[in-house]
């Protein structure tokens, strides 16, 4: 191997270290981002909640809310979230974003409390869909919309 | 072709051409780009006008991450064939580089507050673009701590190498794990999900900001290069007798 790497020329060498460098650092940074798999994640979906999140610890809870589930009480707002295979009451009390509205996607940071989830903060998520007003109109019309109401 | 390039006399003759077309090309996209980002392109059926902002914060991040792309590979040629203009190119394109992270992490904190309901958070996309800032700063702080410059340059251009490795975590974080930033709109499989009237004008603002940095790095390589020979004859006229002007 020596004999070999002396023979090369010094830029071959560099650029062979480089390489390397490059490699490793692929290598290194697969590692550890599947190690942080867990970590990396903002929300976890209402299928995941229950078994990651445990007692009383913070969380948050990502999802689209239900259609015609939001009621408004004295003390606050409650509405379920879904991902399409379960859903889980979010109960909050506090300043809801523009977007929130129903099918709309959201994510709130709180606790698990048994059956629901009690929100300290809600974010609303949009996609990546941009359209104008118009176009959204018409395509609704047709009835060929697949976007969020 | 590099070795054709790294000549100092010659990249000035040909920086000499190009760099009036840039500027050209700046003025003309930057003027059509923000008449129809501002007046000429319709408002989102979900964000209203607020989607305007797009037209700043994503050409600026695209930015962002090709002027590192350009630097990293220009800091290889410096690393393997020792080209000084190659490490120049580099310096040249850093401060103009992290002015665009910097500009994406403002106008997406200010489109955040509105939509998202948050200034911030530390969500995959967020986090690996505030890093990619700091790796700006970090070459830059390590390019220039050196009271002779050049001693920066070999520890700088393997700073430059490593933090390659963000580049595909910011572009597919939003794909790997579950973000409040949404996905890619353009570069993304199965075709961009942003309507034409929406696209042009991103398309045409990128051309604006890909002009002014083209301009900006190719003034600022001059004004390095200008600087190193000035350093060079300072040295001379202190010890004359180790060479002759």
């Amino acid at each position: 191997m020596e004999i070999i790497l002396t023979d090369l020329s010094p830029k071959m060498r560099r650029g062979i270290g480089i390489l390397l460098i490059l490699a490793a650092l692929g290598l290194a940074a697969m590692l550890v981002l599947s190690a942080l798999r867990d970590h990396v994640v903002f929300f976890y979906g209402p299928s995941d909640i229950r078994a990651k999140a445990g007692h009383s610890q913070i969380v948050r809870l990502g999802g689209l809310v239900v259609e015609d589930s939001i009621q408004k009480d004295p003390d606050g707002i409650r509405f379920q979230v879904t991902d399409q295979i379960t859903s889980i009451e979010v109960r909050y009390s506090g300043i809801l974003p523009d977007l929130f509205r129903e099918g709309q996607g959201v994510i709130t940071e709180g606790r698990l409390d048994g059956d629901v989830f009690r929100a300290d903060n809600v974010l609303a998520k949009h996609d990546e869909t941009y359209m104008p007003a118009e176009v959204a109109d018409l395509l609704k019309e047709q009835g060929v919309w697949k976007g969020q109401e | 072709m590099f070795d054709y390039l790294a000549n100092p006399t010659r990249f000035r003759a040909i920086t000499a051409v190009i760099f009036p077309v840039a500027v050209a090309v700046t003025v003309a996209a930057l003027l059509y780009g923000l008449y129809l980002a501002f007046f000429a392109s319709p408002a989102d059926y979900q964000q209203g006008e607020t989607v305007r902002i797009m037209y700043i914060h994503v050409p600026a991040a695209w930015m962002a991450l090709l002027a590192y792309l350009a630097m990293a590979v220009a800091a290889i040629f410096y690393l393997v064939w020792r080209h000084p203009l190659a490490d120049i190119g580099a310096r040249a394109m850093a401060v103009p580089g992290a002015s665009f992270a910097l500009i994406t992490l403002l106008t997406g904190s200010f489109w955040g507050r509105p939509m998202w309901g948050t200034w911030w958070v530390w969500d995959a996309r967020l986090t690996s673009m505030l890093i990619l800032f700091f790796l700006y700063l970090g070459y830059i702080a390590l390019a220039d701590g050196f009271e002779r410059p050049e001693r920066g340059s070999k520890p700088a251009s393997l700073l430059l190498v490593v933090g390659v490795i963000n580049l595909p975590i910011i572009k597919f974080s939003v794909d790997w794990w579950n973000t409040l930033h949404q996905g890619s709109s353009v570069l993304r499989f199965g075709g961009p999900s942003i309507d034409p009237a929406m696209l042009l004008p991103l398309l045409v603002m990128a051309l604006a900001m890909l002009g002014w940095f083209i301009s900006v790095s190719i003034l600022r390589m001059n004004t390095l290069l200008a600087q190193r020979r000035l350093n060079v004859l300072e040295i001379r006229e202190q010890s004359p007798q180790r060479g002759k002007v």
